[in-house]
This record gives structure tokens, sequence and C-alpha cells, in this order.
């Protein structure tokens, strides 16, 4: 099937003349037609168990859109003109972007009927390269949340692998799309983990590339300062091609990274030998602090999730890396309270501009005081998450406590980042190029499950946040599946701007197991 | 109880800049455009958008910031003001708050009591608000919001307390704008709200050094305001504290329509702004280099300027004051009074700010459409000071000059408008006039004196206005006295 | 870090969001239970380290002075909720 090819393959067989935009493009339709269900809306009434077998990776779906699309691109092929990097590749958009003309929704209740005058950059840039945009799929709302059941939009996406569970979060929508064969690619945003944990919940690449690398004009804003754009693939080519399209300096965006793009293809199977590739204690557990005493303890990750990690440095050995042990990494354990922090702050004040005076979402009961007009809006259009950050956000930025909550988690954090300028250090005799962690505590989970007690779920986080503090790229890749069933992920961590090694890593890794797990998938 | 009055100013100046400071929205004068037809989707604060800061707006605050002696820091942060109000499309306003642009600055003002120093506390770059305006139809009440002005730069100038009167305001403000329009940072128009002014106003003992309670006075768009509302307050300040009572520290805006100032309570909920770094903004880097070149190319300021008309022309203050106001006026006054031209300054002064001025104020030009040149307009006063014409004509001269184009000493030569000091000549016009007048020579002779002003007249009219006036008179004199003889 | 009921509404005030009683008593719990953790930050030894508060450098990123045209008024007030006289309408601020 077409939809299942890699978005590599199907450039090279539609500049080759094998087959058609518009076929490819009928044929991801198609199996959207049998795999999605209805897409996400405001009011989907009673969920029936054929939504529950259902992916619901789509809020907006826009076919007629893509045929133009297709349709350029085949005639730019017999014109004889190039049609770019990612031409005929079915994509998706998790709808945090914008894309002009079509409903951009941030899945919130507050923008359900916002129609964006202009494209987010990287968006552009795919489009230029001759990407066929499907549609916009589906996230927690505002990406507030890891398992995309917080989205307004539901039926919420479910994990293609087993769809009781979750697909993760934010970006849940953009890898159960990916896993299904509805796109070979999707653009997702990571802030703590939001392209890394849903990528491994559902078996495909996740990549998130430094902070700066990838433009964020058009990215409703969450973080500010930690959300990346990224891409999500079935394998690391197509991941490394679609990083290719969309990295590089926007003038549009003032953090972009004035820093030229390396060749992320160039060197892809160069692989990994001499690199010193390391494991962090730090990063085989989850270190929190009791609720009885407030005392840090420490609870191993499940054997199996450690395992899948040191198969994986088993198969970095053989393949002719160092593999360094015991690498430092203690501030790990600050990342997830520095980010509650950070996040929320920045976060409450970007969406104080969702007021239903401009655009998005008004309360429709009459109000006679401006004041009520924005209590009543904001109440009525934001779900629980958002309230939940923007009140926290409003308490730890409060001139009285800023100092005591704001500042400090500033500080931490540079200290979180100081660990990664310290392990990837060239002065430093233990340096290492790679770190190679688990992504997750767990494999999916249930849905509903994720407001539960459980530390390993509340502590998720710990092992991805860190490098969004320290604005350090890193991925996640398939490495099998679990007991259970599901997909395992694996993840590297590198040095600012070390996406090109990363890369490398990352594709002797999947050529040496040949894993697919699409094939999850078919199984169905 | 005396009181000493202390007040602070803080200026918000829009830049001239072409476009906005964070987007390249064009800069329009909100009160000729069409509501909402200059804006794009970051100054609508849209989702998704982010700020990209104008370099011309950084160039101007850095004139303002070095014209006022301050340091300018070699990196400064951007900073989120965050508060709720539909003039505020993002719901926060991008200013900066603990690394500002300079600080430690100074503006000389002279007052009367002399020079004095009007410390600047800070002096920082941020984005303007949009307008709202109410509506009141009927029982309907509700605003409108235009965005065109939203994101417009913004200079913010706050000075310390050092302002010790109404006077003192007055002059500083005029002072701070006079600058501002010096170094082509702001237009300074006042009417169209490019200069806006906030007051901190506090009383204290004469003598003491602590400060007292102060208010802050807010939406003050002219001087006049501005002195209306300081007064008002320090009238009422003082009526608190005679009373025994105490000066309660809140924000007011000044209603210029009702002559007094009334509560901004709606805004007293926002004092906690939350401010943070931006986070879409990396900080702003000005180097040694930038500056210094700025530095280098900052024009003779405008209070530099006064002293100097002051001591080197030996003008009066008042004189000075109005040459110095702009400066095209100052440059075309320095080359009118130029050795080279050999007129004196004061002559020099008395014809631009009289019959030059006059001109201006007809055509409503300025300096920049006057058709004559200082070395022009200098050979007409040479003419008229050295006697080839008399005052009377050197202005119909000056007039036929700005009408022609054509030059003082042709215009005389050609229409033949020397001043006739012949003494023989004018001797011969004055007898020709007492022999045709016998009637009012004899009412002369037996007594009314004031006859002698229309026998210069008549004088006069006979020579066609060009007779030398002292001559004239002295001959008629002259001839009358033998008269009565 | 417990916050009381008063807490939950003030910042719910400034944040111009209405909360339903449950909302509020759900939050404050909730809210407690995060600033609890986050204050584990007090803990750790930061006198010296300077912040982040990004992870970039001091860089010009600046834009020259030149305009361009922007939104139609229509594009620009497609999205609005209320609009009256090519303007965005709101009611007036009672005090």
């Amino acid at each position: 099937m077409l939809c299942d090819l890699p978005a590599h393959e199907l450039t090279r067989l539609l500049k080759a003349r094998q087959v058609s935009a518009l076929e490819i493009l009928e044929d991801s339709l198609k199996r959207i037609d049998q795999v999605d269900g209805r897409p996400g809306t405001l009011t989907p009434g009673e969920i029936t168990a054929e939504d529950q077998c259902k992916v619901h990776a789509f809020i907006t779906l826009t076919a007629e859109r893509a045929r133009a699309q297709a349709q350029a691109v085949d005639d730019k092929i017999a014109a004889g003109e190039d049609p770019g990097a990612l031409a005929g590749a079915p994509v998706t958009i998790k709808d945090i972007f914008t894309v002009a003309g079509v409903p951009s929704t941030a899945a919130s209740r507050i923008l359900a009927n916002f129609i964006a005058p202009y494209s987010a950059t990287p968006v552009v840039r795919m489009e230029q390269a001759g990407a066929l945009v499907l549609g916009k799929v589906n996230l927690d709302e505002f990406t507030y949340g890891s398992s995309t059941e917080s989205s307004a939009f539901q039926p919420s996406t479910r994990n293609p692998w087993n769809t009781e569970r979750v697909p993760g979060g934010s970006s849940g929508g953009s890898a159960a799309a990916v896993a299904a064969g509805e796109g070979a690619l999707s653009l997702g945003t990571d802030t703590a983990g939001s392209i890394r944990q849903p990528a491994a919940f559902c078996g495909v690449v996740g990549m998130k590339p430094t902070y700066g690398r990838v433009s964020r004009y058009g990215l409703i804003a969450f973080g500010s300062s930690l959300d990346c754009p990224g891409p999500l693939a079935r394998n690391v080519r197509d991941a490394a091609q679609m990083l290719q399209v969309i990295a590089g300096r926007d003038r549009r965006d003032s953090t972009s990274a004035n820093r030229p793009v390396e060749d992320y293809l160039a060197g892809l199977e160069g692989g990994v030998k001499g690199l010193r590739i390391g494991l962090s204690p730090d990063y085989f557990r989850i270190t929190f602090p009791d609720p009885a005493n407030g005392e840090y303890i420490q609870q191993p990750l499940p054997q199996e999730i450690e395992a899948a990690v040191l198969r994986a440095a088993q198969v970095y050995a053989s393949l002719g890396a160092e593999i360094v042990e015991d690498v430092p990494m203690p501030n790990t354990r600050y990342g997830i309270p520095a980010y509650f922090v950070i996040s929320r702050v920045e976060a409450a004040s970007n969406l104080h501009r969702y007021d239903g005076v401009k655009y998005g979402y008004r309360t429709p009961k009459p109000q006679t005081d401006l004041r009520q007009l924005y209590r009543a809006s904001r109440a009525e259009g934001f779900g629980r998450q958002p309230k939940l950050r923007i009140l926290m956000g409003m308490y730890v930025s409060a001139a009285q406590y800023s100092a005591q909550y704001y500042q400090r988690a500033l500080r931490v954090r540079t200290l979180i980042r100081s660990d990664f300028e310290q392990a990837f250090d060239s002065a430093n005799p233990r340096r290492i190029d790679l770190l190679l962690t688990p992504t997750t505590p767990t494999t999916a989970f249930p849905m509903g499950a994720v407001y539960g007690d459980s530390v390993l779920m509340q502590y998720a986080d710990q092992l991805t946040v860190p490098a969004n503090h320290a604005g350090t790229p890193g991925l996640s890749i398939p490495a099998g599946l679990a007991a259970d069933g599901l997909p395992l992920g694996i993840q590297l961590l590198g040095a600012d701007f070390s996406e090109a090694l990363l890369l490398r890593a990352a594709r002797a890794y999947e050529a040496a197991t040949a894993s697919q797990p699409s094939e999850g998938y078919k199984k169905k | 109880m005396p009181y000493q009055v202390v007040i602070g100013l803080e200026v918000h100046a829009e830049l001239q800049t072409r476009s906005k400071m964070f987007c390249a929205c064009a800069v329009v004068d909100p009160t000729q455009a069409a509501p909402n037809t200059a804006v794009c989707p970051i100054c609508l604060g849209m989702p998704g958008v982010l700020p990209v800061v104008n370099q011309a707006a950084v160039e101007l605050a850095l004139r303002v910031a070095l014209a006022l002696d301050c340091q300018v820091a070699a990196s400064s942060l951007f900073a989120r003001k965050n508060y709720f109000y539909p003039d505020l499309p993002k719901g926060y306003q991008i200013s900066q708050y603990e690394q500002p642009l300079a600080v430690n600055g100074r503006l000389p003002i002279l007052t009367s009591q002399g020079e004095r120093i009007v410390r600047i506390r800070r002096v920082h770059l941020e984005e303007d608000t949009g307008k709202l305006t109410h509506i009141q139809r009927g029982a309907e009440s509700y605003s409108l919001v235009d965005l065109n002005r939203a994101g417009i730069p913004l200079l913010e100038e706050v000075s310390e307390p050092d302002l010790r009167s109404v006077e003192d305001a007055r002059t500083y403000a005029e002072g701070l704008r006079a600058l501002l329009r010096r170094v082509g940072a702001s237009s300074g128009d006042m009417e169209k709200g490019a200069i806006r002014f906030e007051a901190n106003v506090s009383l204290r003992p004469a003598g003491s050094d602590e400060l007292g309670t102060r208010v802050e006075i807010k939406n003050l768009n002219s001087f006049r305001a501005m002195e209306s509302a300081i007064r008002d307050q320090v009238a009422r300040q003082s009526a608190t504290l005679d009373a025994g009572g105490q000066v309660q520290q809140e924000t007011l805006g000044w209603d210029d329509l009702n002559n007094t100032t009334f509560s901004q309570r709606s805004k007293e909920e926002a004092h906690d702004y939350r401010y943070f770094p931006e986070p879409d903004l990396p900080p702003l880097a000005v180097d040694d280099v930038w500056q210094a070149r700025v530095r280098a190319a900052l024009p003779e300021l405008p209070h530099a300027q006064l002293q100097r008309f002051m001591t080197q022309y030996d003008l009066p203050e008042t004189d000075a004051r109005l040459l110095t106001e702009d400066a095209a006026t100052a440059a075309y006054f320095d080359h009118l009074a130029a050795p080279q031209h050999g007129i004196a300054p004061r002559a020099a002064a008395n014809w631009l700010l009289g019959e030059v001025f006059a001109w201006l104020n007809q055509t409503g030009g300025g300096m920049g459409s006057l058709p004559l040149t200082p070395a022009g307009l200098a050979e007409l006063v040479r003419l008229q000071e050295d006697g080839t014409v008399n005052l009377p004509t050197a202005k119909r001269v000056l007039a036929s000059m700005l009408e022609s184009g054509r030059g003082a000493g042709e215009i005389i030569a050609q229409e033949g408008l020397s001043q006739v000091s012949d003494g023989e000549l004018i001797a011969g016009l004055v007898h020709q006039v007492l022999d045709e007048h016998s009637h009012e020579l004899a009412a002369y002779l037996s007594g009314k004196d004031t006859l002698v002003n229309w026998f210069f007249g008549q004088v006069m009219r006979l020579a066609g206005g060009k007779a030398n006036p002292a001559v004239v008179r002295q001959e008629l004199e002259r001839q009358l006295h033998s008269k009565k003889a | 870090m417990s916050l009381t009921l008063a807490e939950v509404e003030h910042i719910a005030a400034l944040a111009r969001l209405e909360l339903t009683p449950e909302e509020k008593e759900r939050f404050r719990a909730q809210l407690s239970a995060i600033l609890d953790y986050a204050d584990r930050l007090q803990a750790v030894e930061t006198s010296d380290i300077p912040p982040t508060s990004s992870v970039l450098p001091p860089h010009s990123a600046l834009r020259p002075d030149e305009p361009r045209p922007g939104l139609s008024l229509g594009e620009a007030l497609t999205n609005a909720p209320l609009t009256e006289d090519d303007q965005f309408r709101v009611p007036p601020v009672l005090e």
C-alpha cells in the first residue's frame, strides 16, 4: 500500500513517474477513511463502540486542498521541474500550527472557529517542498497534557496498536496518524517530551531539534522558551529529510538560530564506530519526593524498559561504539518542578490574548461589562487543563512570589543545562557524544488513566523534559515491543545542534535491528 | 505650613519610524487613517505570531539616550507587562523592565532660578496600545477598538523627582520635547498624541529630605493639561495635609474637559504586571561601535544651542528661545549672523523674528519653505543699515524679494528705490511742500506744532517714500525754524 | 503549600476566569499539590547560579524599517466575534 511506504520512497517513485501525487493522495485518503473514524468535534455526543476502535487522529481533513497540491506537484513533474524534496509525501499537521484558510484550533473551544490568515513557517517550507497536507491532527488542548485526552475535540485520538490505549501527548494525533499510515510524516511540537513520548507510545520516530533550529512562527505558543517544532516519521531517513526541509533561520522568529543547517542526509549511513555513547543511572529511575516526608526517593524503571535500552547499548557496542556507563546527570530530578514553574508562567501570559475581542470564542450570554465578558468567554472557552496552568502561572509569577518560584526555577534550569554541558564537554575525560536513555517509564497507558496516582505516570516527563530546559536535541526511535504488545522507544540525547549525529546513530540502530513498527498496525 | 512640591515626569514619545516596533505595518496617523487598515497578524496579537525588533526604533532610542547623557546598556532585555485591556491585543505589552536600554542621564533646563539639572532615571523602548473609543448611544454604552496604533514604537523617559514647581515641570517637558524633535526621534506633535505625559506629585515639609506619598496623574496630553493637573493636585494635597490628613497613594486620570482628576480604579488591580523577560526576543545588543557612531552624529542640542545663542550673539533669552526652537531656524540664523555677511546679530534677529516670521505665519510654511537664502537676506539688511534704503522701503523690498525671488540690490536698482539722502534735493522737496501748503504753514506758525508730522508725511509722499527720514526731519526743522524768524 | 479558596478566587480574578465552586475547590487542591512539588526547588543551592531565561546568546535579530502591507480590513475583522464601524466592539468597563 502506498500509504505505508516511507516518504522518501514515495518521492522516488513520483520523480521516476511510476506513481502520481494524486494516486498517493487517494491512497492516503482511503486509509484515513478505513481507520480514522469520525474526526474530533466539540459536540461528540456519546462515544460509541465503533468510536472506540478507531484512531480519531484528525480534527480537520483538508482533502480538496490536498488534491490541489497533488495536482500542482504532478504538473511540475510533467513540466520537468523539480517538485521538491518532500514531493508527494502525505503529511499531517498538529493543530497547534496555523495553516492559512483552514481552522487552527489548538484543540480548544476558544479557537474552534479561528481561520488563520497565514501559515506557520515549517508548514510553508514543507508545502514548498511538495508535501501534501492531509489535514490538522489532534492534540491535548493547547498542548497541555501527555495523552491527547484533554482535547476539546472528541473522540480524542487512540493508539493504533491498541485503541484502548492512549497515543501519548501532546502530539498524539501526529504519532497515531503516522503509525496508522495516515500520512507518512507529521509536524509536531515538543515542550516537555510531547513529540518523543507519543513517538515511543506509537512505535514511530520522533525528534525534538535544538531550540531555535526550527522556526516557531505560526506555532500557537505554550512555553515560548521550551517549544520546539519537529518531525514524526516511520523511519529515520524520513525524519532527517523532513528536518532538512523545515530547519533553518526564519527572520520572522527572532529566537530562530542564526546558524547554517547541516546536511542531515549526507552522513546518515555513516555508522557509530568510535562514538562514545553514554548511559546515565539518573535516567534509569524516577527520583521524586516522598509525599509523606518530602525526602527524595527513587523508583527504578520497569525491568523491560531498562532492558530495551541495555539491548540497544549492546547493539551500538557491536557496531563499534564505545559505551560509557555512569554518566552523572544529577539535576534530572529537578526537571519537572522547574518545568511546572517556567512553562506555566509563559503559558499564562501566552493565553492572555484569548479574550473574545479580536478572534476566537466569545460567550453568547449578553454582557454589559467588559470584565464579565472576559471572565465568561475564557471560562467557557478554555478546558480544565489550560485553566489549571493559567492559575498556576499567575500565582508563581506574582510579584511577591516571583523570586521564590520563577527566578529560582530559572537558576535550576541553568543547573540542568550544566549536566548536559558537562557530559558533552570536550575537556571532560569521560565526555560522551550522545546519551542513550529510555524515552518513557511506561508503554502507552490506558485511556482515562493519566490522572490517576501512578508515580511513573506523574513523573513520566522526567526523562524527556531536561532536554527542553537545556535546549538540546533528542529523538526517540522504536526499539521493539513490550510484553503487553505495545511499542517501546529508546531516546538519544545530544549536544546543541548535534542533529546530524543523532540521526546517524538512530539510523545505525534502525538498520541493525530492522524493526518495523508498522507491522503492528497490520496485525489488526 | 510651607510645603515643597516634588514632581517627577514620565514621558512617552512615539518614535518617527516608518514601520511599527515589532512588525512591518506602516506607522499611520491614527487620527486620519481608516480604522484597522494598518494591521497584521503580529500587531493584532493573533495566535502563533512573534515580534521582530525594528532597527530604526533602536537607532532613534539611542540618539535620545545619548543626547540625554545616559549610560547605555550593551545588552538590554525586553519584558512582558501583563494585563487585560481591549486596546492591548496580546494581553501584554512588550516593554523593558529590569534591564532597560539606558539609565542615569540628565537634562539641563533654564529656569527663573538659573540652570538646573534634571536627572533621568531611565529610558526604554516599548510598544503603543490601540485606541479605545467609548460610545454612548441612548441607553447603549460600549467601546470600539482600532488597532492601527497598536505596536507603534514608544520611547519612555522617566525623570527623577527633581522638579520643584509647575513652571519647572513645564520647562522640563518643553525641553525634552525640543530634544526629541531635534534628534529626529519624534515629531513632538502633542495634538496627535505623539508625546504624552504622566506626572508624579508629592508634597513634603519645606526643608525635609524624605519624599512624601506620591500621586500619579495619567492622560496629560498637553502642556496646559499638565500644568492644570499638577496645580490641582498640589492644592488638594496641601488641603489634606493642612487638615492633618494623609495623602493616599493612587493613580488618577485627568479630565481636561472638566478640569479635574478622576480615580482610575479599573487599572488599579493591574498593579502587579507580573513582569518577566520576553522569551520571544533575544537580549538587545548595542555595541560600542554603534553607540559611538550615534553619539558622533548627534546635532547641537537645544539647551546647549540656547546657551550659545545667548552668549555668542548677545541675545535676550526670549529671542534665543524663538530662534533655537527648531533646527532649521537656528541653522538659518547661524548663517545669517555669520561674520562674512557683516550684519549685527541683533539686527539679524529682529529681521528674522519680525518680518520673516510674519511672512511664514501668513503662508503657513516652515523655514524650509522660505524662498530666501541667508546671504540674500543679509544683503537687504546691510542695504538698510548703511542707509541705501530706509526701513519702510526695506520691508517692501523684502516682500518683493519673497514674491519674485530677485535679490535686494536688483530690486532697489530696477525700481529706483534708493533712499534719497542728498541734502540739496531734500531741501528742495521741503521747500516745495511748505510753498504749496501755505494754509497749513500759517497754522503751524500760529502755534499748531503737530503739523510738523503732517509736513513730514507730505515730504515723504512727494519723495515717493524714498527720502532719508532723518535728513528730512532735520531739513524740515531748519526751514520751519527759519520761517518763524 | 496549601492555598486558600480566597487565594484561588483572587488568582482567578486576575486571570479573568470565572470558576464554579466545584472548580475552585478542585483547583485549590490541585494547585496546592503542584506548588508543594515546585517548592522542592527551594532546597536547591542556587545562590551562585545565574538564571537562564533563554538558552539563546545575545544576538542581533533586527528588522530594517521598511513598511509592508499587512492584512486587509476584511481579513483583520473576519474572525472577530463582534464589530461595528470597522472596529472591534466590546462592552464598557464598569466600575
